[in-house]
C-alpha cells in the first residue's frame, strides 16, 4: 500500500491573536489557558495521519470535535494557521491559488452533510458542474455525468432538480457528481448522516460496493461509530481538535487507548464488528487416524464437555463424537471411532461477522465449527463466549 | 453653562457649497454624462411615441398573460387595460410615457450600477461597512436636497431628474444584490469552491442565479421610489405625470392632481406587478 495523503502537524486556531496562540500550543500550554490569555480557540490540535491510496479512513468525533474543520483544511476551505498537506508527495500549502484550484478540480472531490446540491440546476448539470467547471464541452459532460448517475443508481432522473428528490437520491447525486470529476481522493463530510437510519446503511452498502470497483481514497467523517467501523478501513477518533486515536476498526474496539474512546464504544452492536474468529475457543479434538475412544472419553472428561471434535492428520475437521457414543463404543470394545462420527456440523468461516451467524447459534445444540480456507479446525464457537464478547469482554486477537 | 451657539457655527453648508462649486468645474464631464443620460432617455421616448397607444396596452397585457401563465391572472389583465384606457382617455398618454421613460432609465442605470456595487459588498466585509452608511445616508436624506446640485451639474429637464432618481432609487438594488449574495448558503459556496470554481464563475454559475430573487425585488423596490420621485423631479423641469401633479398644487386645482395622481398610481401597480410576475416565473 502506498500513501496517498499525509497529514502532518496540521493545525487551525480561530480567532486574532493567532501568532501568540500557536507559541503559546507550542509550549504545551492547555486550551482553557490559551483562550484565556489570547482569546484564540483551537480548532484542530497539530493532526498528524497518514491515508493508504485506496482505503476509507473514517475521521470520527462528537459535533465540536474539529474533524468538519480537519477535513476543509485538505483542500483549504478552511486555511490551515500550521503544517502541511501532502498528496502523492506534494505539499498543498506550498502551491498557489491556480495550483489549488487545479488540485481540487482534478484530484479532490467533497461530498457534503446538506448535500450541497444547487437547486437552480437540474440533476444533471449538477453532477456535471465540476467538469463544465473545467470547460469540458457539453457533450462529454453529459455523458460522463450520466456514466455517473448510472453509477449511483440514478438513471433517467437527469432532468429534475434537486428539490424533487428525496434526501436519499439528492445525496446519491452528491456522490454521483463527485465520481463524475474521477477524481483520487474523495472528501465525505457527514454524508450520510442527513439520511434517516435505512437510506444510510444503504448507502454505506452502496458505497462499498462502489468502493470494491472504483479503490477510491476515501475521507468520511462522521459522528456515528456503527458507520464507522461499518465502512473504515482506518479509524481515527477525534476529540476537542486532538487525535485521540488511529487504528483499524478492530484495534479500536479491543484497545480503547483511553475512557474517553472507551465509553464511546460502549454502545457499538459488536456483533457487526465481531468475526466467528474473535470469538471462538480451542476445540477438545482427537484424531481420528491415531486416537482411540478411550483417549476421546479421557479428553472429555478432562475438559468437562459432553462432546468432542474429530480431525484427522492434516487438522480437517471430520465430526463430531458424542460421550454416549463412545461409552458405547468402550464397553463393546470397539475401536472404530468413525462408525459414531456426526458429520453433520455446522462450519463457519474465520471472518464471518457474528451478525451473520447469531441466529444459527441460538438455533442449534452443537457449537459452531470455525475453519480456515483449507477445511482445517481453528475453533469452535459455545454461546457463553459470543454473549460474553456482545457484552463487551476481551475476546481473541489472534484472528 | 455651555452654550453651544456662541462658539462659531460649524460650516457644513459653506463646505458643501465649496465641494458642489469645486465639481462644478468638470463641466466636460458632466456634459458628456447629460448627454449619455439623455440618449437613453431620448431612445426609450423614442420607442414609446412610436407605438400606437393600442399596440402599448395589447403588449403589456400580453406580457402580463405570459408571465403568469400558470396562474392566469385575469383580474390584473383587465384591470392593466383599463387602466392604460383611462389614462388615454384622460390625455395624459404622453406624460405617463415620459414619467415610465424617467422610471426605466432611472432603473437601468441603478442596476448598471448597483448590482456590481451590491456584489462588491458581498465579497468584501470592507466594502459593506463603507457603503453601507453610504445607502443609509443616501437614502433618508430628503429627496430634494438633491435637486440642487442636480440642476448645479446638468441644469434643467429629465438629466437631472434622473440623477436625483437614482441616488434615491439605487440602495434597494445595492443591498438587495449584497443580501441576495450573502443569503447564498454556505454549502453551496463551499460546493462550488471545493470543486475549483473561479471567483468568477462562482458568481455566475451560483451567487448570481441563486441571488436572482431577492435582488429582483430589490430592483422592483428600485422601480417604485423612482417612482416615488417623478413629482419631485418635476420641479426642476422632468416633464411627466409629476408635472401635472406639481401644476395643479400651484392652480390649487385638487381635481386635476387627483387624476394625474391616480395616473401615477396605475401606472406604479402595473409596474409593481409586472416585475414581481417576472420574478415569481423564473423560480422553479
Amino acid at each position: 500500500m502506498t500513501v496517498k495523503l499525509q497529514v502532518k502537524n496540521l493545525t487551525k486556531i480561530f480567532g486574532k491573536r493567532v501568532v501568540r496562540a500557536k507559541e503559546l500550543l507550542k509550549q504545551g500550554k492547555s486550551k482553557a489557558e490559551i483562550l484565556k490569555e489570547t482569546g484564540a480557540t483551537i480548532g484542530v490540535d497539530r493532526a498528524n495521519f497518514e491515508v493508504e491510496s485506496g482505503e476509507i479512513f473514517v475521521i470520527m468525533g462528537l459535533s465540536g470535535s474539529g474533524k468538519s474543520t480537519l477535513v476543509r483544511m485538505i483542500n483549504r476551505l478552511i486555511e490551515p494557521t500550521d503544517g502541511s498537506v501532502l498528496i502523492d508527495g506534494e505539499d498543498l500549502m506550498q502551491i498557489d491559488k491556480k495550483a489549488l484550484r487545479d488540485v481540487r478540480r482534478k484530484k479532490m472531490s467533497m461530498v457534503f452533510q446538506n448535500f450541497g446540491l444547487f437547486p437552480n440546476r437540474t440533476i444533471l448539470d449538477n453532477t456535471a458542474y465540476g467538469l463544465e467547471i473545467q470547460g469540458i464541452d457539453k457533450v462529454t459532460r453529459n455523458q460522463k455525468a450520466n456514466e455517473a448517475l448510472d453509477l449511483v443508481g440514478l438513471n433517467g432522473y437527469g432532468d429534475q432538480y434537486p428539490t424533487q428528490l428525496s434526501g436519499g437520491m439528492q445525496q446519491r447525486v452528491g456522490l454521483a457528481r463527485a465520481l463524475a470529476n474521477d477524481a483520487e481522493i474523495l472528501l465525505m463530510d457527514e454524508a450520510f448522516s442527513a439520511l434517516d437510519p435505512l437510506n444510510r446503511s444503504d448507502m454505506q452498502d452502496q458505497l462499498l460496493d462502489l468502493q470494491e470497483t472504483m479503490h477510491k481514497t476515501i475521507i468520511f467523517i462522521s459522528h456515528d461509530l456503527n458507520e464507522a467501523l461499518k465502512i473504515g478501513d482506518h479509524i481515527m477518533i477525534m476529540k476537542d481538535g486532538e487525535i485521540v486515536q488511529t487504528g483499524t476498526p478492530e484495534d479500536i474496539l479491543t484497545h480503547p487507548a483511553d475512557e474517553y474512546v472507551e465509553k464511546f464504544i460502549e454502545n457499538v452492536d459488536r456483533s457487526k464488528v465481531y468475526t466467528a474468529g474473535n470469538v471462538m475457543i480451542r476445540p477438545t479434538t482427537v484424531n481420528i487416524e491415531k486416537d482411540g475412544p478411550r483417549l476421546a472419553l479421557k479428553r472429555m472428561r478432562e475438559n468437562e464437555v459432553s462432546t468432542v471434535y474429530v480431525v484427522n492428520n492434516k487438522r480437517e475437521l471430520v465430526g463430531i463424537i458424542d460421550a454416549r457414543d463412545v461409552l458405547e463404543l468402550v464397553r463393546q470394545e470397539s475401536r472404530d471411532l468413525q462408525s459414531v462420527v456426526n458429520e453433520d456440523v455446522p462450519t463457519t468461516t474465520e471472518e464471518t461477522p457474528i451478525a451473520d451467524i447469531l441466529d444459527d447459534i441460538s438455533q442449534t445444540g452443537i457449537p459452531f465449527a470455525v475453519l480456515n480456507d483449507k477445511q482445517q479446525l481453528r475453533g469452535i464457537i459455545i454461546r457463553g463466549a459470543v454473549l460474553g464478547a456482545l457484552a463487551g469482554n476481551e475476546v481473541n486477537h489472534f484472528a | 453653562m455651555l452654550n453651544l451657539m456662541t462658539i462659531a457655527k460649524i460650516p457644513i453648508a459653506d463646505w458643501m457649497d465649496h465641494f458642489v462649486d469645486w465639481l462644478t468645474q468638470f463641466t466636460g464631464f458632466f456634459n458628456g454624462l447629460t448627454s449619455f443620460i439623455g440618449g437613453i432617455i431620448n431612445g426609450f421616448q423614442w420607442v414609446f411615441d412610436l407605438i400606437p397607444i393600442w399596440l402599448f396596452i395589447i403588449i403589456v397585457a400580453g406580457i402580463t398573460y405570459l408571465a403568469n401563465r400558470d396562474t392566469k391572472k385575469w383580474g390584473l389583465i383587465i384591470f392593466e387595460v383599463l387602466g392604460l384606457l383611462l389614462i388615454w382617455n384622460l390625455d395624459f398618454w404622453r406624460d405617463m410615457t415620459q414619467t415610465l421613460t424617467l422610471v426605466l432609465t432611472s432603473s437601468l442605470i441603478s442596476l448598471i450600477i448597483g448590482v456590481p456595487l451590491g456584489i462588491w459588498m458581498a465579497k468584501s466585509d470592507i466594502a459593506q461597512a463603507i457603503f453601507k452608511p453610504i445607502l443609509d445616508f443616501m437614502q433618508t436624506m430628503p429627496a430634494f436636497v438633491y435637486l440642487i446640485p442636480a440642476v448645479a451639474f446638468f441644469g434643467i429637464g429629465m438629466v437631472p431628474g434622473v440623477f436625483a432618481s437614482v441616488i434615491f432609487a439605487m440602495p434597494p438594488t445595492v443591498r438587495m444584490t449584497n443580501l441576495g449574495i450573502r443569503q447564498v448558503p454556505t454549502e453551496l459556496i463551499e460546493a462550488a469552491d471545493s470543486y475549483g470554481s473561479t471567483e468568477w464563475q462562482k458568481l455566475i454559475k451560483v451567487q448570481l442565479p441563486l441571488a436572482k430573487s431577492t435582488l429582483m425585488a430589490g430592483i422592483n423596490q428600485s422601480m417604485m421610489l423612482a417612482l416615488s420621485m417623478v413629482v419631485i423631479a418635476s420641479m426642476i423641469g422632468a416633464m411627466g405625470l409629476g408635472t401635472r401633479v406639481y401644476f395643479a398644487v400651484g392652480r390649487n386645482d385638487a381635481g386635476g392632481g387627483f387624476a394625474a395622481g391616480l395616473a401615477i398610481v396605475i401606472l406604479a401597480i402595473i409596474i409593481d406587478r409586472l416585475t414581481q410576475a417576472l420574478n415569481r416565473q423564473r423560480k422553479h
